[in-house]
Formats: structure tokens, C-alpha cells, sequence
């Protein structure tokens, strides 16, 4: 392997690619083609840097220079200056990590200071499509480490002991569920990763399939063997394409590595992975309606119980976590659930994934730690209100949810505390709307994208 | 049975239907694919870009599947069509985080410009205009997609030049 | 042993086998949970929310909530009455309420709810569903508007007719119950069983209606109008008058029907007795030859669109011979005729049938001979009902009268043919004793009788051959039964088949039983108990002895599967779309 003297993050995620950041790639490349210095500069596509509000995004390493906003005429410059000429393109910097004229480490830079990334740990810093560099990060260490040295008991004991609570919305502690599941004795169980991301404004799901899909199907094994499960279906979105893609690329690659399939890492324990693509329902992220879907139904849910874990896809037992829950287990399995339930509140361990939207200054994904207040959420890291509008109210939790105003701006965040004020987690949306924004007419919104999703099976809700 | 000959679905041509063939094997390769209807219509609304009665009669063969069912499921999930669509699919964002950012106004106006009601085809079959779900590209609020290309950061003033680029 | 649990309801201690659900141990101990899109062993799809029940802070479904140790079910707090009362408003406000001038009227379950519910006023008011009455069907029309979604009629024609000629479509507010690309019905493969019907809870599904044609033909003095009556209406006519299910009231009919004016009151029961001495000869000959076995039987119509549809390999198996009315109402156009000296072309013939389908079999251009129809208008048993009550009979005091003659007259062979296994077991009364050269005593065969899905029976005949006969009802165990002979698992000579589950007594044209009583109750097996007790009391019980059977043959069709016989009584069939 050649050495690079400096290494180029392009940020692959769908933000960024809508910017058209793949342009700036083959820009780049051919830009330092043309200057000759193709074997000392590496341009590495990644998943989501988070700050999608200022995409298309750039960082250039070892310095660590965030460009902001690239298009495709300055990277001519942007070559010349900093990868020939080792000149930092200040005009190009984002303005918050410029300080007295010197760029600022990302740590330090307002966004990313209070934030705390486990699930989106490795977004936008590896290259999604190539497994070798997620080995690079101890990846499929976790499930080395659970195949060889924990018994399926073990395992579902670890994942009680880090408290971690299913980040779809529910909130159901994703060790009891696994309990649940392995407790049922059935030759044939299911794992689902519920990719079904379909609350408006909320995209971490697909910001860490696109940018760590990896850790989701390595997750997918460690909970196969919990439950004793040896197929996994990935249920995701089909208006997530580049998603879809770099799913299919990683498990060829975990398949051709012994990652996936039979006999995994020479255990004899087997496990393989399917995609099923939605097709546009909102309804599926349920999921007893989601399983209907696979099954190839109309995508309506069925009543509970039964519950999943005893009856299930095709009436299987089947565990169904979302990506974002799946994408704390392999860090969990590797730091010890010790050391995830130190983070958070009491009830609410870990970090929680939010998308920030809407009237905000830095739209994006942020991860923070639970407990942190929607205040410092809002204002330290999203930058506030932009054009210097008066905060109205962030809506949390999907259009089941509900609209905070500022006298609860200062609220801890967890599952516990939304709950209490009328709205949910959720998978983690939070749209910030602004005094322009009439709150009648939101909620008309929402009764409208409810109706219109709703699947239309029961009395109350069509 | 005369509709179930492998003719160009669309006309009297004689021609043989080559996306037919694609999809008759497609089919054959899901029969025993737990619940592989909805890839099998996901493959033909991409072939043909909507779900054609005569191609379905076929996945009704060879998935032994009754029609009302397919029916049920091809008419449950927007991402189906059982209409043909327009040349351009103009698919305006209206998540919330667009929402708010005023993909009402952008919708309306491409409404009032194509003279066509959201859902519906223009007359020259060049334009279909969609309401769609969050694309997830909240950062670049208000979005719009043609066919692969995203438009971010829209105002309402951005649309007649989108669509002079399709217009051509 | 089977595991019990153990829980309470409204504070009463319950044990039930495990499994069993919230509503069912409800009601076993006499607490009243109202329903609605729940139909026992068809429909469970706990949509209607009108069963919840109070389970801890939560409202559950009390249709497919199974019963768990130590359960604690409240259904009668002040929470779940307005949760109840809240869904019926809701279903309320998107149906087109014409309750007055709605066929269920008085019949109708949604009704029966908010009478219950003691629901005064519609606090909501919203969009409704718009969507053309679909008439197009010569035997069930659908009124999307009336539709409560609940399903019951999809589960029906899917799970237990295999037809699957309706669906859930679209989602939402725009969810709809209809055909494939929501084509009208008779572009279907819609059998006409009406079976939807009867499990619809509303006039969302209802028959055609051909009274007015009926009352015009009997007001026209240029016709002789001339009825008909199937085995089956008899058992069942009397329930719309307000007697128990099972209650025989063949003599009350007759007389009512000479009150209603028709000119004959003829019986459908002779057809039978005459399709058993014509499908008899058929299967005699076949089983010789050996060609086109199974045989399979052709009276009901339901059935044989359901093989022209799906299995148009096998229409050389079909019996070729007429359903009997079909026979009947071409003899009465013949027979009849030339002995009364009637123009055939002023004769209006009217079947009165437990069945819809027998409105689109009346149709077919092949049951005709010289342009006229063998038959030309079908009632249902609720539609004759109708009649009698816009005529003001008195039905429940009526004297008992006689069917007229000649073809009037029938034996206890044709009267099971109401039942699941009756035709099959006609024929074998017969064929036995053709076969055996003399008279016989035993002559019940109990084997083909009962409500079992398939029933296969081998009977050895005198002669050293035997008969592997089978009966299937409900479309789905036909289909089953079909499938196991196409694949050569079974081999079987005879096939009888009625496309309604228990056969002609519980057919689609039959008075609806609303879903609370078919809980408690199996109309079949009460209906069929009055078929075979009309049986038991018939001095004659083998077709091939009813002496103008003999009669008919002597005077007017010489043998059976005669030249004569080959141009009235039989007939052909066509092969249909598969979609």
C-alpha cells in the first residue's frame, strides 16, 4: 500500500450527492491528475459529515480543512492551493471553524463540539464501500468477540446491561426484546433491520446506511445468534437508492470475507442477509406492517399481540430493530455495556441520532448524548434561528408526535421526558419552526399525511 | 388467452416484447422466493414504468397469486403505478422540514405552470407532477427530484427555468 | 390435556382451553360484546374496533386478543362505551345512510350497533366515499358507498369460495373493496355464489332484484305464469317470517304462492328426480366407458363458472345435464305446453332459488331452446319473502296446500338435493338399485351426509363394481378436491359439488343470518336436519319411483339420455378468463 501524503473526504451522502458532491470527486481527481501527484493525494468517498445545511462538503486531511459549499469551478483553486501549494483555501472554510485566521480541529467547531458520535462513528470517516477499511476500525470484532467467547445468554445479557431502548420510536429495551425471541423455541427465527425510515425530516437511517452499512449487518449477526436466527432482511426504503446500493456492495463483501453466510469466521454459526425494498408507505415502518410487506401483503399492520418476537414474519419469532439501534450494538459489544450505560440519563442510555430541519441555521444529523437539552441542541449546535426569526416550536417524534414551544426548551432530552410533554422520540426528527410558521397549519399538514398514509384497514384511523 | 402472447404490450407492432421476456424470467427466478411479489413489481415498474394489466396477468401465473391481490398491493403503495407516466416524473418534496420551508408554494407553481393537477400527467405526456414523501435531503430543504437529479434550496422563482430544461 | 387459562372479566373468574379469545369467553359466560367485522371461522381481522375492551390502560380488540393467565378485561366502563360509540359514529358518518329504503333494513348489523349504542347524533361530518352502485352483475350488485371495510366479504370469496374475484384496493380514506383494476363484476371471475352477500352486515352487497319483473309478468293477462320452487326454500322461508331456523313450511309456501297469483305452482323437486334418472344413466355409461371420470355433477351454477373459469381442462367432466329447474322450466315450455295447448312464448317461468347464481345460469344462451328461455325470471328466497309481505299474506297462518301436477310431484331423493351430499346421495339410491335388478331396503347413506369440508365415500354395487364417489362444498375444498385428482392423488369416479358451504340451504339466496347467530348456531346442519326430516316423510324416496317420472319418460322423452332427453335436458359449457 502507497502512502498518502493527504487524504480527501468527499461526502457521499445523499445531502451532499444532491449537491452534487460526486461531481467535485472526478473534478478532483482529474484535477490532481493534471498536476501529477495522483499517487500522493487520496480521495475517499465517505458517508454523512452531518452538516448537510453546507454540503457539498470537503475535508482535507492531515489538516483537517472543512470546505464548505464546493462547486465544481473552485476545485481548480482548491487543488492548486492546498494540495500543491500546502496553502489552506480559506475563502472556501466554513466561516465557524476559522478562528483568528487559523482553522480550528472539527472538535472544536460549535457543531460537532457537544456532539458525541457512537452510531454515526464511523460516517464520514471511512469508505462505505470497502470493507477492508471498516476492519480498519475493529470492525467485525464484535461479532468475532460474540461468536467466540459469549454464549447467546451472554450476549442478550450484555445488551440488558447497556440499557439501550430501541431508537425507532418505541423506545422497548432492545435486550428484553431479544429475550423475548430467544426464549421461543422454533427451528426457524427472523432478524429485521427496520430501514423503513419514513418520518418526514428524520434521515439518520440513511445516513448511516450509506455511510456505515457494515455495523448494521454485523449487528444483524450478533442478534441472529442472541436469538438463534440465521436470515436477516433488511427492509429499506426504494427512495433511498445509494443506500440500497451500498447495502448490496457490503454484503457481497461480507459474504466473499466469510462475514455472512455459512460457518462465519470458521464458528459454524451461519447467517445471511436480504434486502426488500418498501415501496412507498409510510404505514410499513410499523412492524407488524412492514412484515406484511415482506411477506409480499398490503402493508397493513396486524393486532398485538402476538407480538413480533412470538410471532412474527411468516409467523416466525423475529426480532426488528432500526439501523440507528442496530448501529450501537457492535460499539456496545466492543466498549462493554458498561461503558454505553455511563452515557445518558437513567432511563435513556447511549446517544440519540437527531436530524435537525427546518428553520435552523446548521440542518443536519447531530448525535448527542441523552439528557442534553433541546436548547443546546437548537441553539449551540443547530446555530439557532436563522435571518433572526423568533423561535415558534421544534416538532419532535414524526407526525405522531407532537410541537415543543420555547418554555420547554430547557427539558432534558430522553424517551421519558418527550413523552411527558405530549410529543415522543421518535426515530429522532426535529423540525424547528420559526414565527413565520402558523402551527394551524402544521397540524393541518399532519392530519393530511396521516390520513393519506393511512393504510385504511381500521375505523379510527381512516 | 390472446392478450398473454409475448406482442409489444403498447401496440399491435408484432414486434416481440423483449421487456416482456426480461420480466417472464424475473418472475420464474422469484417463484419460490418467500414474498417476492413486491420485487417482481418493483422490476416491472421499473421496466415499463408502470404496472401493465397484461404483465400482471403473468405475475398472477407464475406467482399463483390472484389478481385482486396483486391488485390490492399495486394499488396500496404510492411507489406503483398503474397508469403510464409522464416523460419527466417531477416528484416536489413535502416533508416537513420542505414543508415549512414553503414546498407548497413550489408544487403550486409547477401546478399553475404544467396546467396539471398534482398526481396527474400533462397532455403531451411530457410531465408528471408528484407530491412525494421526505427524500431525507432535509439539509438542502426545499428539494425536488427529476428523475436522478435533486434540485435543492428552491423558491418558488426556480421553476420555470427547471422547466426549460426539460422543455427542450 | 389441553392448557387452560385462568383470567377475569367485568370480575368474573374464567377458565378457558388456551387460545380462546376475549370475545368468545365473553360471551360464553353471557357478556355482550358487540362486533362487527368479526364473522366466526371467516373473518378476524379486528379492524372495526367495535369489540375493544379495557386491558389494563390499554383498548384492545377483543376478536383476536387471545386470553393470557391472569388477565384483568373490563368491557363496560365509561371509556370503552365511547370508544365504541366513537367508531360506530365514525363508521357512520362516511355510509350513505337511506336505512329506510335500504334493503337491510331491519337486517342490518351497523344498524343493530347504534341502535344498541344508543347513538342519537353524528358528531362528525367529513368527506365521503363516492362510487357508482356497480349493477353490472346479473346476480349481486355492490354499493361501495353502504361499505363498512370490514372484510368479511373478502375473506368469503377469497379464503372460502378460492374465487377471489373482490379485494381490499387502494389505501387509506380511498381504501375500497373491489375487483382486480376495478372492473365491473361481471368482467370478473365472480362466480355469483353470493356468498358475499350473506356475509355482508350491510346493503353493501345485496342481490339483484327481480320482483317488479315478477309482479308485471303476473299482472299481464297475456301470460301464464308458472312457478317453481327449489328443495331449499322450504327449510328456510319460514325465518323471514319469524320462525326458528329449520322449520319446514312447504304447504304454507304452495298456498302462498297461488295467493300471489301465479297460474301453477310447480315443483323444482320433479327436475331433480328427473336429473337423477339422466346424470344416473351419464355416470352408468361413463364408468362402462371409462371416458371423461370423474363425472362431476352440474345442478349448481356457481360451481360450473367456477370450472369454466379455473378448470377449463376438466368441462368434459361436467355432467352435461341442465341443473334441474333449467330441466324443469324447458319441460314446462314443452311438456306442459303441448298438454295444456299454451303458446310456450306466453309462459313466464319463475324460479324461486335459495341461490343468486341461478339468476346469471337463467341467462346463459345455451339454456334456450327457439329463442325462448328455459327459465325466465329467478327470486331469491328473501325476494319471494318480499312478495308475500307486499301482497299482506299472512304467512304464518296459512293452511297447507299441494304442488300441482304433473310436475309438482317429487320424491324424498329429489328434497335432499338442498343439502351438501344429497345429489350424490339421490344418484346412489338409484344407481344402486339399477344395478342391483331389485328393490332395496337401506337406502341412507349416511357417509355423504354432514358439514366435513370433503367427503369421499366408496360404495360397492351389486354388480362386483364400485363407485368412489366424493363431495366437496365451499369452493375452496372443490378446489382442493380438484387438485388432488388433476394430480392423480386421488381417483375418484363421482364429484359432487355445491359452491356454498353446507350446499343449496345455505346459499347465497337464502335469509341472511347475522353474525352473532351463526356464532351460537350451525343454519346449515339446522337447515339440512328439516331437508332430511321432508325426506324421511315422503312415502317415495328414490327418484326412478316417482311414477310421473315414469310417466314423462312414456309419454314424452322415451329413455332417459334419449334423442328428446339430449335436446331439453342438456346442455354444454364454455371455458372463461382465468383474471
Amino acid at each position: 500500500m502507497s502512502f498518502y501524503r493527504s487524504q480527501v473526504l468527499i461526502c457521499g451522502g445523499t445531502g451532499c450527492t444532491s449537491s452534487g458532491s460526486m461531481d467535485l470527486m472526478s473534478a478532483i481527481k482529474s484535477e490532481i491528475k493534471k498536476h501529477g501527484i495522483e499517487n500522493e493525494i487520496e480521495v475517499i468517498r465517505t458517508g454523512c459529515f452531518g452538516l448537510c445545511e453546507l454540503g457539498p462538503i470537503i475535508i482535507v486531511y492531515p489538516e483537517g480543512a472543512f470546505y464548505s459549499r464546493v462547486e465544481v469551478k473552485d476545485i481548480p483553486e482548491l487543488v492548486e492551493e492546498h494540495l500543491v501549494k500546502g496553502r489552506i483555501l480559506k475563502r472556501l472554510v466554513y466561516h465557524e471553524a476559522i478562528e483568528n485566521d487559523r482553522v480550528k480541529s472539527l472538535n472544536n467547531v460549535d457543531f460537532y463540539k457537544k456532539q458525541q458520535r457512537i452510531a454515526l462513528g464511523n460516517c464520514g470517516v471511512i469508505d462505505p464501500e470497502e470493507i477492508d477499511e471498516y476492519l480498519a476500525v475493529d470492525g467485525y470484532k464484535a461479532l468475532e468477540k460474540v461468536l467466540t467467547s459469549m454464549t447467546p445468554q451472554d450476549v442478550i445479557e450484555e445488551m440488558k446491561k447497556s440499557g439501550l431502548r430501541g431508537r425507532g420510536g418505541g423506545g422497548f429495551p432492545t435486550g428484553l426484546k431479544w429475550e423475548f425471541a430467544a426464549k421461543q423455541v422454533n427451528e426457524q427465527k427472523y432478524i429485521i433491520c427496520n430501514a423503513d425510515e419514513g418520518d418526514p425530516g428524520a434521515f439518520m437511517d440513511r445516513s448511516i446506511l450509506e455511510g456505515d452499512p457494515h455495523a448494521v449487518l454485523e449487528a444483524m449477526a450478533i442478534g441472529g445468534y442472541a436469538i438463534g436466527a440465521n436470515q436477516g432482511y433488511i427492509y429499506v426504503r426504494a427512495e433511498y437508492p445509494i443506500a440500497v446500493e451500498r447495502l448490496k456492495v457490503a454484503i457481497k463483501q461480507a459474504r466473499e470475507y466469510g462475514l455472512l453466510g455459512e460457518n462465519i469466521l470458521g464458528t459454524g454459526f451461519k447467517f445471511d442477509v436480504e434486502i426488500r425494498l418498501g415501496a412507498g408507505a409510510f404505514v410499513c415502518g410499523e412492524e407488524t406492517a412492514l412484515m406484511n410487506s415482506i411477506e409480499g401483503k398490503r402493508g397493513m399492520p396486524n393486532p398485538k399481540p402476538p407480538f413480533p418476537a412470538v410471532s412474527g414474519l411468516w409467523e416466525k419469532p423475529t426480532v426488528i430493530n432500526n439501523v440507528e439501534t442496530y448501529a450501537n450494538i457492535p460499539v456496545i459489544i466492543r466498549n462493554g455495556a458498561e461503558w454505553f450505560a455511563n452515557i445518558g440519563t437513567e432511563k435513556s442510555k447511549g446517544t440519540k441520532v437527531f436530524a435537525l430541519g427546518g428553520k435552523i441555521t446548521n440542518t443536519g444529523l447531530v448525535e448527542v448524548p441523552m439528557g442534553i437539552t433541546l436548547r443546546e441542541v437548537i441553539y449551540e449546535i443547530g446555530g439557532g434561528i436563522p435571518n433572526g426569526k423568533k423561535f415558534k416550536a421544534v416538532q419532535t417524534g414524526g407526525p405522531s408526535g407532537g410541537c415543543i414551544t420555547a418554555e420547554h426548551l430547557d427539558t432534558p432530552i430522553d424517551y421519558d421526558t418527550l413523552t411527558a410533554l405530549g410529543s415522543m422520540m421518535g426515530s429522532g426528527g426535529m423540525i424547528v419552526m420559526d414565527e413565520d410558521n402558523c402551527m394551524v397549519d402544521v397540524a393541518r399538514f399532519y392530519l393530511d399525511f396521516t390520513k393519506d398514509e393511512s393504510c385504511g384497514k381500521c375505523t379510527p384511523c381512516r | 388467452m390472446s392478450n398473454m402472447e409475448n406482442k409489444c404490450c403498447c401496440c399491435n407492432c408484432g414486434q416481440p416484447d423483449e421487456r416482456l421476456e426480461k420480466v417472464k424470467k424475473f418472475i420464474n427466478d422469484h417463484k419460490d422466493v418467500k414474498g417476492g411479489l413486491i420485487p417482481v413489481l418493483h422490476f416491472i415498474q421499473e421496466t415499463y414504468g408502470y404496472l401493465p394489466e397484461d404483465v400482471l396477468e403473468h405475475v398472477s401465473d407464475g406467482l399463483n397469486i390472484p389478481m385482486t391481490e396483486i391488485f390490492g398491493v399495486a394499488s396500496f403503495y404510492h411507489f406503483f403505478s398503474l397508469e403510464p407516466k409522464g416523460e419527466h416524473i417531477i416528484r416536489v418534496c413535502m416533508g416537513t422540514a420542505c414543508y415549512v420551508k414553503g414546498a407548497q408554494g413550489i408544487l403550486d407553481k409547477f401546478a399553475r405552470e404544467l396546467n396539471v393537477e398534482v398526481g396527474k400527467t400533462t397532455e403531451d405526456g411530457k410531465f408528471t407532477l408528484e407530491a412525494t414523501r421526505c427524500l431525507g435531503a432535509c439539509g438542502l430543504a426545499p428539494v425536488l427530484t427529476i428523475g436522478e437529479k435533486v434540485y435543492g434550496r428552491l423558491t418558488v422563482d426556480d421553476v420555470p427555468r427547471i422547466l426549460d430544461e426539460y422543455r427542450k | 390435556m389441553m392448557e387452560m387459562i385462568k383470567f377475569k372479566i367485568d370480575g368474573i373468574e374464567l377458565e378457558v382451553p388456551k387460545g380462546t379469545t376475549v370475545l368468545e369467553a365473553a360471551r360464553s359466560v353471557g357478556i355482550k360484546i358487540p362486533s362487527l367485522c368479526y364473522l366466526k371461522d371467516v373473518n378476524k381481522s379486528s379492524s372495526c374496533r367495535v369489540c375493544v375492551v379495557e386491558v389494563g390502560p390499554r383498548l384492545i380488540a377483543s376478536c383476536t386478543l387471545a386470553a393470557e393467565n391472569g388477565m384483568d378485561i373490563k368491557t363496560n366502563t365509561a371509556k370503552v362505551r365511547e370508544a365504541r360509540r366513537t367508531v360506530v359514529e365514525l363508521l357512520l358518518s362516511n355510509h350513505k345512510r337511506e336505512c329506510t329504503t335500504c334493503v337491510r333494513s331491519e337486517n342490518c348489523e351497523l344498524q343493530a350497533l347504534a341502535k344498541d349504542l344508543n347513538i342519537r347524533d353524528i358528531r362528525f361530518e367529513g368527506e365521503k366515499t363516492t362510487c357508482p352502485i356497480d349493477d353490472s352483475s346479473t346476480s349481486v350488485v355492490r354499493d361501495q358507498e353502504k361499505c363498512v371495510l370490514c372484510g368479511r366479504c373478502i375473506s368469503t370469496c377469497g379464503n372460502v369460495q378460492s374465487v377471489h374475484a373482490i379485494g381490499f384496493a387502494n389505501r387509506g380514506f380511498s381504501t375500497v373493496v373491489a375487483p382486480a383494476y376495478h372492473k365491473p363484476l361481471s368482467d370478473t371471475v365472480c362466480i355469483n355464489c353470493g356468498q358475499c352477500i350473506m356475509a355482508c352486515p350491510v346493503g353493501a352487497l345485496h342481490e339483484k332484484e327481480n320482483i317488479k319483473d315478477v309482479w308485471n309478468a303476473i299482472a299481464d293477462p297475456d301470460k301464464y305464469v308458472v312457478v317453481q320452487t327449489a328443495p331449499a326454500v322450504r327449510v328456510a322461508l319460514g325465518e323471514e317470517f319469524g320462525m326458528p331456523v329449520g322449520s319446514r313450511v312447504t304447504g304454507k309456501m304452495v298456498s302462498a304462492l297461488r295467493k300471489l297469483g301465479f297460474d301453477k305452482v310447480f315443483d323444482t323437486d320433479f327436475a331433480a328426480d328427473l336429473t337423477i334418472m339422466e346424470e344416473g344413466t351419464e355416470l352408468l355409461k361413463r364408468l362402462e366407458s371409462g371416458e371423461n371420470l370423474p363425472l362431476m355433477t352440474s345442478c349448481c351454477p356457481g360451481w360450473v363458472k367456477f370450472v369454466e373459469h379455473f378448470y377449463p381442462d376438466m368441462l368434459d367432466n361436467l355432467s352435461t345435464c341442465k341443473s334441474p329447474h333449467q330441466m324443469e322450466g324447458a319441460l314446462i315450455k314443452s311438456y306442459f305446453a303441448k298438454k295444456m295447448d299454451i303458446d310456450p312464448a306466453k309462459i313466464t317461468v319463475v324460479s324461486i332459488m335459495p341461490c343468486v347464481a341461478k339468476k346469471f345460469e337463467n341467462q346463459r344462451e345455451e339454456l334456450s331452446s327457439e329463442n325462448l328461455q328455459d327459465v325466465d325470471i329467478v327470486l331469491t328466497t328473501r325476494e319471494l319473502a318480499q312478495m308475500i309481505k307486499e301482497a299482506g299474506i299472512d304467512f304464518a297462518n296459512l293452511s297447507d296446500e299441494e304442488f300441482d301436477n304433473p310436475l309438482g310431484e317429487s320424491t324424498g331423493a329429489a328434497v335432499i338435493f338442498g343439502a351438501t351430499g344429497g345429489v350424490a346421495e339421490a344418484a346412489l339410491r338409484t344407481v344402486f338399485e339399477i344395478t342391483a335388478g331389485k328393490e332395496l331396503e337401506a337406502i341412507d347413506y349416511e357417509v355423504v351426509r354432514g358439514t366435513e369440508g370433503i367427503k369421499e365415500a366408496t360404495i360397492e354395487l351389486p354388480n362386483g363394481k364400485s363407485i368412489n364417489a366424493a363431495i366437496a362444498h365451499g369452493l375452496a375444498n372443490a378446489r382442493k378436491l380438484l387438485d388432488m385428482v388433476k394430480s392423480g392423488e386421488k381417483k375418484i369416479d363421482f364429484i359432487e359439488v355445491m359452491a356454498c358451504p353446507g350446499g343449496c340451504v345455505t346459499g347465497g339466496g337464502q335469509p341472511i343470518i347475522d353474525a352473532k347467530t351463526r356464532e351460537v348456531m350451525d343454519v346449515k346442519i339446522e337447515r339440512a336436519k328439516a331437508i332430511y326430516d321432508e325426506d324421511k316423510s315422503l312415502p317415495i324416496r328414490k327418484s326412478h319411483k316417482n311414477p310421473y317420472i315414469k310417466q314423462i319418460y312414456e309419454e314424452f322423452l322415451g329413455e332417459p339420455n334419449g334423442h328428446l332427453s339430449h335436446e331439453l335436458l342438456h346442455t354444454h359449457y364454455q371455458k372463461r378468463n382465468r383474471f
